[in-house]
């Protein structure tokens, strides 16, 4: 057992973290979320510089072939400067479904141009009445001689305002909650019948609702097996959910010491009121809370690419419960001690707070993971 | 004890749930039902509706323009106007300055304010908080010199709600900087907004809103004669506003209503093939919050069925307890809200920015919600934080 990084690995968060100390101060990012993408080309592609954006695909495809700690490195340090470029959309999510669901074809075409920055990709998945179950689809796509036709709206598709091309899951059998039936197709977003429209989200993110109207595809559009889908979402779901706990810890962490350092400063009846007892047990029990989502993410990252889908999926659970509610805790106590200037935009804890409390509400929130844990028999 | 409500109550009761349905318009009543933001407009026209009806200010003594009611009927009105859901008049004028002023002003100050307040006709705003003096009142810097028939104002007061639509604003600034104890050099000024010398500088919160600001004060010359009561005398008429500021701070027909909100809501949105209010695990959640609203609701009415028998003026320490209470089920319907909406918590769509005229991006109720949840940490901030309540409740309900 070693939870130290190897040489490799805190090379790797040395380089991503000095990065964002010099080019993610806050007035720099109302900029980058102010410009039409709502994030930093620049940046993205120094990301690809940094060899960030290939990070889990192998080296033949201009990555280092990481096995998810590099991923929550990275991670932890864009939830430390609430980067708002989409490496979720597209390297995560886009990437690890071309990686572990495209044909030799597909890898090579696409996995290269995400390592290099020319490619951006988004995950539309979620519909109206999904929620979170990510068998619930119901757009089609249907055989029309040799090409695939797509029919279907799309919401909650993150980044997918500015994505170059689509990952889209939809129906080819089954009924609506039916896991099996499903199958995704690499869609160019801006072929004919496919219409965006993009908007801000609470934490300053895009997303985009997206509808696919008699969209015609080539065979070739279809990624893995048609009607097999499902076990490959739900592996680069749970690959997703890993990587936004290790976002909300960089986000809890520097929420957490945003706080303390306020408590050593300000001064209410004549002392730092982090002299105040009430709230030292208060700043103790947010560091607790960090402490153990800390390491539920670690677990998370550290088996979100086992095997074993069962371990995969009640360890992923489980730590999406544990930051949900760690993060629902640090944030608001946060906000607390803060007083009145942690309820305004100008300070950068509240960002952090709405930051913790979206990511709790995607990909499923900490009711929803603890339910499913519970109802698949518990952990231990 | 007895836990019924005399016939005359429960008359009382109806009489004002049916006024409150009939009187308060339409659209008022959508938003408040939504939870979206109300505009100066909608406050002036309720307060309107209410003064004429004589009802604006019925705490106030009936010689100002109150109802003589008892602290029950009092009680019932509040909690009856809450669950409409209809706002409440402007706290500020209402609950806070205006008892200032017919208990400690002048004649004539009385004559000119009294019911201007009751009709709305001025919007006052509270001037306390300054960016050093948070929990901490009394340290606030703020300064008013003596110069002939005026003071001269210098200084800056902070989180000063809605001071955008303010025409006064009350003020405690420091008018005795060497006297022995930092509460007695203090005094409470009324002071016209459109003064020379003052701006109004927004801070928008983290839900996007605009309800509070910052305000400065450059050599603003204010009459003395808008000076309340005594000088150096202001910290015991603050602490007095402060305490009157407890009314209805619990908020329960305001729970109440969001309690019915989220069981409408949870059975109009479906996760799979049931609707969210019939998964057993939400419907605990819920009851839990329910409980808690109840045994607040008992609290409440223990207090204000010993008011009658406490010495007037002085607040019961008890309504810390309320505040506490109230402010956390507040924000706990906000997070049940949440577990509702689940990802259409996501996108931004609120009305208060302009430039979102789109069709709604999920139910058409979502844009709100996330919004209100995050708005309402400042229930557990304002009005005395819940750290010092606590502190409070310490150290006069418990001797530590
Ligand atoms: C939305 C909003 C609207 C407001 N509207 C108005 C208004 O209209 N007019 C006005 O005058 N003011 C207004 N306020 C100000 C409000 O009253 C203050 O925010 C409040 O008194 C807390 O002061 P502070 O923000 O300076 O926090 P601080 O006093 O700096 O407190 C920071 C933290 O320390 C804690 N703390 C402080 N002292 C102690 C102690 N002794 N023991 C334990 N914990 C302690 C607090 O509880 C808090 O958690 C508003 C505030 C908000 C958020």
């Amino acid at each position: 057992m070693d939870f130290d990084l190897s040489e490799e690995q805190q090379l790797l968060q040395d380089s991503v973290t000095r990065l964002m100390a010099d080019r993610y101060e806050f007035e720099r990012r109302k900029e980058y979320a102010k410009s039409a993408e709502g994030f930093s080309l620049p940046l993205w592609r120094q990301y690809a510089e940094l060899g960030v954006l290939g990070l889990p695909f192998d080296e033949a495809h201009g990555g280092i072939g990481d096995d998810g700690v590099g991923t929550m490195i990275v991670m932890q340090a864009f939830g430390r400067a609430l980067a708002l470029e989409p490496y979720l959309a597209t390297v995560v999510l886009g990437g690890g479904l071309i990686q572990h669901a495209g044909n030799a074809q597909q890898r090579d075409d696409i996995l290269p141009k995400i390592a290099d920055g020319t490619l951006r990709l988004a995950f539309a998945q979620t519909e109206r009445q999904t929620r979170y179950n990510l068998a619930d689809v119901k757009a089609t796509a249907k055989k029309a001689g040799a090409s695939w036709v797509i029919d279907g709206e799309k919401s909650l598709v993150l980044h997918g305002d500015s994505a170059d091309k689509l990952i889209v899951v939809a129906r080819t059998s089954g009924a609506q909650r039916d896991e099996k039936g499903l199958s995704l197709f690499l869609v160019d977003a801006q072929t004919a019948g496919v219409s965006r429209r993009g908007y801000p989200t609470q934490d300053g993110q895009r997303a985009a609702e997206i509808s696919f109207s008699q969209v015609a595809l080539p065979e070739s559009a279809a990624i893995g097996d048609i009607d097999a889908a499902f076990p490959v979402i739900d592996r680069v779901v749970d690959e997703a959910r890993a990587a936004l706990c290790a976002d909300a810890v960089g986000a809890m962490d520097a929420m957490h010491a945003l706080t303390v350092e306020y408590l050593k400063t300000r001064k209410q009846f004549g002392a730092t009121i982090g002299s105040f007892q009430a709230l030292q047990h208060r700043a103790v029990d947010m560091f607790v809370a960090v402490e153990q989502a800390r390491s539920m993410a670690m677990l998370a990252a550290m088996t979100a690419r086992d095997e074993d889908a069962e371990v995969r999926r009640k360890s992923v659970a489980a730590a999406k419960v544990q930051i949900g509610r760690s993060g629902k805790f640090v944030g608001e106590q946060a906000v607390q001690l803060h007083g009145g200037v942690g309820m305004t935009m100008e300070l950068k804890v509240g960002h952090y707070f709405k930051r913790v409390t979206m990511i709790d509400t995607l990909f499923g929130d900490a009711d929803h993971h603890l339910a499913r844990l519970a109802d698949a028999g518990g952990l231990i | 004890m007895d836990l019924r409500f005399t016939d005359e109550e429960i008359a009382f009761r109806k009489e004002m749930r049916a006024f409150f349905d009939s009187a308060l318009p339409k659209d008022i009543r959508t938003k408040m039902e939504e939870g979206r933001s109300l505009v100066k407009d909608d406050i002036v026209t309720w307060q309107r509706i209410l003064n004429a009806k004589g009802w604006a200010t019925p705490f106030w003594p009936v010689e100002y323009g109150g109802t003589g009611w008892s602290p029950m009927q009092q009680y019932i009105f509040l909690e009856e106007m809450q669950a409409t859901p209809a706002p409440q008049p402007l706290q500020f004028g209402v609950n806070m300055v205006g008892p200032v002023i017919y208990t400690f002003a002048k004649e004539e100050q009385k004559a000119h304010f009294l019911p201007r307040i009751r009709n709305i006709d001025d919007w006052w705003c509270q001037g306390f908080s300054e960016p050093g003096a948070g929990s901490d009142l009394a340290s606030l810097k703020t300064t008013a010199k003596r110069d002939g028939d005026h003071y001269v104002v210098n200084g800056q007061k902070t989180w000063t709600t809605l001071a955008q639509y303010a025409d006064w604003i009350f003020c405690l600034v420091r008018t005795d900087p060497n006297a022995a104890k930092r509460q007695e050099g203090i005094s409470f000024l009324l002071i016209d907004m459109k003064t020379k010398g003052i701006t109004v500088r927004p801070i928008q919160t983290i839900d996007g809103g605009r309800e509070v600001n910052e305000v400065f004060f450059d050599d603003v010359r204010v009459p003395v004669k808008n000076l309340v009561g005594q000088e150096n005398k202001g910290w015991d008429y603050a602490k007095f506003l402060l305490g009157n500021e407890r009314i209805g701070i619990a908020r329960i027909g305001m729970s109440k209503h969001r309690i019915h909100r989220i069981k409408e809501l949870a059975a109009q949105e479906f996760d799979g093939e049931r609707p969210i209010i019939d998964n057993p695990r939400f419907r605990e959640k819920l009851a839990a919050v329910e409980i808690e609203l109840k045994a607040l609701e008992m609290t409440q009415l223990r207090v204000v069925a010993a008011e009658g028998k406490r010495e007037k003026g002085r607040p019961d320490p008890a309504s810390s307890i309320l505040k506490i209470k109230g402010s956390e089920i507040q924000q706990a319907t906000t997070e049940l809200l949440m577990d509702v909406v689940g990802p259409y918590a996501l996108p931004y769509q609120t009305d208060q920015d302009v430039g979102w005229n789109e069709p709604p991006v999920g139910p058409d109720w979502a844009g709100p919600i996330a919004p209100t949840y995050f708005n309402y940490r400042k229930v557990s901030i304002y009005g005395g934080s819940n750290e010092i309540q606590k502190n409070i409740i310490a150290k006069a309900i418990l001797g530590l």
